[in-house]
């Protein structure tokens, strides 16, 4: 219990300042049948530092981490190489264990990087504004669905059939309780997105159009047709970006026109995490901040007229509107915002540039070398370092095989759409600056011998 | 407790000369550091970062190329490092001392938890690798899992929710699908007043109707008036306990009763879950879903503002709804239930609430710390978290109004008001003037059932002896705050910044940087 700092002295003399012989006297209002006596049997006691690192040291170890073979997994997850800086600063003290800044005059650091964060997702993005972080990149697509109804008025949300099939799920349990109608089909092994279906799609009940960019098969395309067919129906384009390394290489989602532009930022800084804690990135047009959720750091002065900053426009928020709140969001991704940002500023935008490119360029010649294997196709023209294979058998088989030999081969696309087995052959591929020309070698090499 | 009735005397005129201290030329003083915003000291060519050169292969992104200027300033590694380092004295946090943010939860931060969470086996693995390759962190899970079930006395839990608040949803969405399985459609959700503001919100978003229920005189849920309420067309009651008065609801099972009775489904908001971790299982009051925060009950860093995690325990009648994914035992393995392997018996579940499986490495963080301290340690964790509430409570009653301090001993929390103040005396001068003793203040103007509200949360992680400093800081501010010294208004005078123009944030919002000759002020 060595968290604990109490004293069995400082107990005893502070019941008295209390008034009080016991620590059961404090529980009175406990109703005496649901009063526990003794510790809850079941469960063992307190055990040392050196005891608890060994179990949790035991289990980490039966986990194949992605350093520890060749790895190809992405699908809205990204390996990407963390500069050490950037876990050595979210770990000073003075930001890890701060909370909200409630109290803007001794939370400058933390709302200063707030407002820093928000400018350089703003500008990634191309959009005017961004707040201050959401959950992740699944939950920020949902709210900005509910943020296109709220601003059209419509209830009906067209989902590209390249979205993330978990982000269609986490919208569709939302839509249940709200009443969206939300239209979605599964992809088909096809280079051409389903821009030209979208476009036939919209019509005056339609709230917005949802695309991802680079979408689920790693296919990109120029959005902007597809935001002038929206706007000339009086509906909204929200862009999905789960990999923002890739808006260091390709048109930002707002310069084509997407009203809101939400992502995943767990590439910038964050790591892998087995899918938590990420970051959603949440953007929009000027004209729509008043009805984005979540939170929000503005720029103003302080008594003396010096420059601060405070959390602001909180009157869209749960605890001053309570059921009239424009989300129940109460928490951010702070320190996911913190790592995000520092990793960003180290890059600047030449770093960011040089990743961008050195992803693409070694993607393409991953997708070059692979495609030679016998038994696979390569599925799209356009990419960014992500693209699909087609292989000659169900991929779902080939990842398990794969892994059991010590390579991560990728995303099987049986295991994202188990309902669409017409495109269980498709494996999802990506390829960060993390790959080695010797870890390419091995996965051909792999799928080669899988597939012969 | 002598010590404990002196403040220390901070006259007009002392807080004043301090005040008069000339500007430097930098902004920056000893070791009060002023620092610019990347977008002023940083370049778009300067990096910190060094990358091999990209292989010469020909590009796939057709015209979608990227030429436009980002704007993204970058700075050397010694650069970055200063900047962060810089901004991160202008925070206050619960390492520096005592952060009694009631209803937050603010403990200290094992750096255990940090250093396990960052073990490769966990920090570094990919949400889709194939199950072979990840036991251990399936292990994780389920090994967490039991312990909040035992604990709770519940059925069974879903961990996946991203936060609190994300948790409520996920009560909420078992619970409406529990009732649509019978065929029940209900449309009301009853909040008592004392409610967190998070739950009508989500009972909102949830597209239910929410309604009001008062709070007693003595600062709980009005049993009566709840009882009149229910009916055929009420869905579930959305209850927080302890409180956010700081108080268990007594008749949390007379309640629990009483709303089963009428075919609907009792919500806890377990925000407040170390008060009784050990002591109490909510299962035995005859909840059917509550959340609870892992990073308040079981410490995690709160980043300045997250991330936290929210996993909902839920009652046997709410299990089969319960969302994807989770993880079972099936033999000696772990199995991830996810849509692929979700076989017949998951038909029910109300489906997926994220991309992925939640917070991982709070999980390890929350794993490690329960470990810590075990059966025995967790109960002595709501003891201690208790006893010092009630400390202060009895500290401070003689000289802060407290207005449900007569109503028995308060639970993790202490709540006073600014009721007997001199006149145009607030609680927000108390709170800025604590920031001058060198305390974070305590949560201001909440709950919105109490005027003025004060409520202090200590924590069991804090000493007697830092209890009795933050006393003595109180007594004094208390005593100032009732003579009328004016100085108190202008507080703080020794923060990084005075009290900012919130009024001119909001109304005329700045929120991205941009070139000053060409900023203009939002909207």
């Amino acid at each position: 219990m060595r968290y604990l700092p109490l004293t069995d002295t400082d107990r005893q003399e502070m019941l008295s300042v209390i008034g009080a012989e016991t620590i059961d006297d404090l529980f009175i209002d406990v109703p005496a049948e649901a009063r526990l006596s003794g510790t809850i049997a079941g469960l063992p006691d307190h055990a040392s530092e050196l005891a608890v690192e060994r179990h949790m040291g035991a289990l980490a170890r039966k986990n194949l981490s992605a350093g520890e073979a060749p790895f190809f997994l992405g699908a809205g997850a990204y390996k990407h190489h963390v500069p050490a800086s950037v876990d050595h600063l979210i770990q000073r003290g003075e930001f890890l264990t701060a909370y909200t800044p409630y109290q803007p005059e001794i939370a400058q650091g933390t709302l200063q990087v707030l407002f820093e964060f928000q400018t350089q997702v703003a500008r990634l993005l191309g959009v005017d504004v961004a707040n201050a972080s959401m959950y992740d990149g699944s939950t920020a697509c949902w709210e900005a669905i509910g943020m296109a109804r709220r601003i059209t008025k419509r209830g009906k949300a067209l989902l590209s059939s390249g979205l993330h099939p978990h982000y269609v799920s986490v919208a569709n349990t939302m839509a249940k309780f709200t009443g969206d109608a939300l239209v979605h089909q599964a992809p088909t092994l096809d280079a051409a997105t389903d821009i030209d279906a979208l476009i036939a799609s919209i019509d005056k009940d339609t709230s917005c159009v949802v695309v991802q960019y680079p979408d689920i098969l790693g296919r990109i395309a120029d959005l902007t047709p597809l935001a002038e067919a929206a706007h000339a129906a009086g509906a909204l384009l929200v862009a999905v970006v789960t990999e923002p390394v890739a808006l260091g290489a390709i048109k930002a989602p707002g310069h084509m026109g997407a009203d809101i532009v939400v992502g995943e930022g767990q590439s910038i800084g964050v790591g892998l995490q087995f899918g938590g804690p990420y970051l959603g990135l949440f953007g929009c047009k000027q004209k729509y901040v008043r009805q984005m959720p979540g939170r929000l750091c503005g720029e103003t002065v302080d008594a003396a007229g010096k420059r601060g900053f405070v959390l602001t426009l909180s009157t869209r928020e749960q605890h001053i509107r309570r059921e009239k709140a424009t989300s129940n969001i109460c928490t951010n991704s702070g320190l996911c915002a913190l790592a995000f940002s520092i990793h960003m500023t180290l890059l600047g935008e030449k770093g960011l540039r040089e990743l961008a490119t050195l992803n693409h360029g070694l993607a393409v010649q991953a997708a070059d070398r692979l495609a030679k294997v016998p038994g696979v196709t390569l599925l799209n023209d356009g990419f960014f370092n992500e693209f699909t294979l087609v292989l000659t058998k169900d991929a779902r088989d080939v990842v398990r095989n794969l892994a059991d030999k010590g390579v991560l081969a990728g995303v099987s696309l049986g295991r994202l759409f188990p309902d669409a087995p017409e495109i269980g052959n498709g494996l999802v591929v990506a390829v960060t600056e993390t790959v080695t020309a010797e870890d390419i070698e091995t996965l051909a090499a792999a799928l080669e011998e899988e597939l012969a | 407790m002598t010590m404990l009735k002196e403040g220390r005397p901070t006259t007009p005129q002392a807080v004043a000369q301090e005040h008069m201290t000339p500007e430097t030329a930098t902004g920056n003083r000893a070791l009060m550091l002023e620092e610019k915003l990347i977008f002023e000291i940083g370049s778009c060519h300067t990096t910190g970062v060094d990358f091999a050169p990209a292989p010469k292969v020909a590009s796939r992104l057709g015209s979608l190329a990227r030429t436009d200027s980002i704007g993204l300033p970058g700075l050397s590694e010694q650069g970055t490092v200063r900047h962060y380092t810089r901004l991160s004295r202008q925070n206050y946090a619960i390492d520096l001392g005592l952060f009694p943010l009631g209803s937050c939860t603010m403990k200290h931060n094992p750096r255990l938890n940090e250093k396990v969470a960052r073990m490769p086996g966990f920090a570094d693995i990919h949400p889709l690798q194939p199950q072979s390759t990840v036991q251990g962190a399936l292990a994780v899970i389920h090994e967490l899992a039991a312990w909040l079930v035992t604990l709770t006395g519940m059925h069974s839990v879903a961990m996946s929710p991203k936060a609190g608040a994300h948790g409520e949803l996920c009560g909420l969405l078992a619970i409406r699908a529990a009732l649509e399985a019978r065929g029940d459609a209900r449309s009301v959700i009853l909040v008592p007043e004392s409610a967190h503001g998070t739950n009508p919100a989500t009972a909102a978003f949830c597209g239910y109707k929410v309604e009001d229920i008062p709070a007693t005189p003595d600062g709980r849920v009005d049993l009566e008036a709840l009882k009149a309420r229910l009916g055929p067309d009420v869905a579930a009651v959305m209850i927080t306990n302890p409180n956010t008065c700081g108080l268990f609801e007594r008749d949390m099972k007379t309640i629990s009763d009483a709303v089963h009775a009428a075919g609907a489904f009792v919500y806890c908001d377990g925000a407040n879950f170390n008060a009784i971790v050990g002591r109490v299982r909510p299962g035995d009051l005859g909840v059917d879903a509550m959340h609870i925060n892992l990073h308040k009950t079981f410490s995690t860093p709160h980043g300045g503002g997250g991330p936290g995690s929210g996993p909902v325990v839920l009652s046997e009648a709410l299990t089969p709804f319960a969302p994807l994914p989770f993880v079972e035992k099936q033999g000696d393995k772990f199995v991830l239930v996810e849509e692929e392997t979700a076989e017949d018996h998951h038909a029910q579940t109300f489906g997926r609430m994220v991309a992925f499986h939640g917070q991982m490495g709070m999980f390890t963080r929350a794993l490690t710390y329960i470990l810590s301290h075990g059966a025995d340690g967790l109960r002595q964790v709501a003891s201690d978290a208790v006893l010092n509430a009630n400390y202060i409570l009895r500290s401070l009653d003689d000289v802060l109004d407290a207005p449900f301090g007569g109503a028995g001993p308060c639970m993790h929390e202490a709540l006073f008001s600014d009721k007997g103040l001199a006149e145009g005396f607030t609680t927000l001068d108390i709170a800025k003037g604590l920031i001058d003793e060198g305390f974070h203040p305590m949560t201001m103007y909440f709950p919105l059932v109490v005027h003025g509200a004060m409520l202090v949360e200590p924590t069991e992680t804090e000493s007697k002896a830092a209890l009795d400093q933050f006393i003595m800081a109180l007594r004094s501010l208390a005593e100032r705050a009732k003579a009328g010294d004016e100085a108190l208004k202008g507080a703080p005078y020794h923060a990084p910044r005075r009290r900012l123009d919130e009024t001119l944030a909001a109304r005329k919002p700045v929120l991205t940087w941009s070139e000053p000759d060409l900023a203009v002020a939002a909207e």
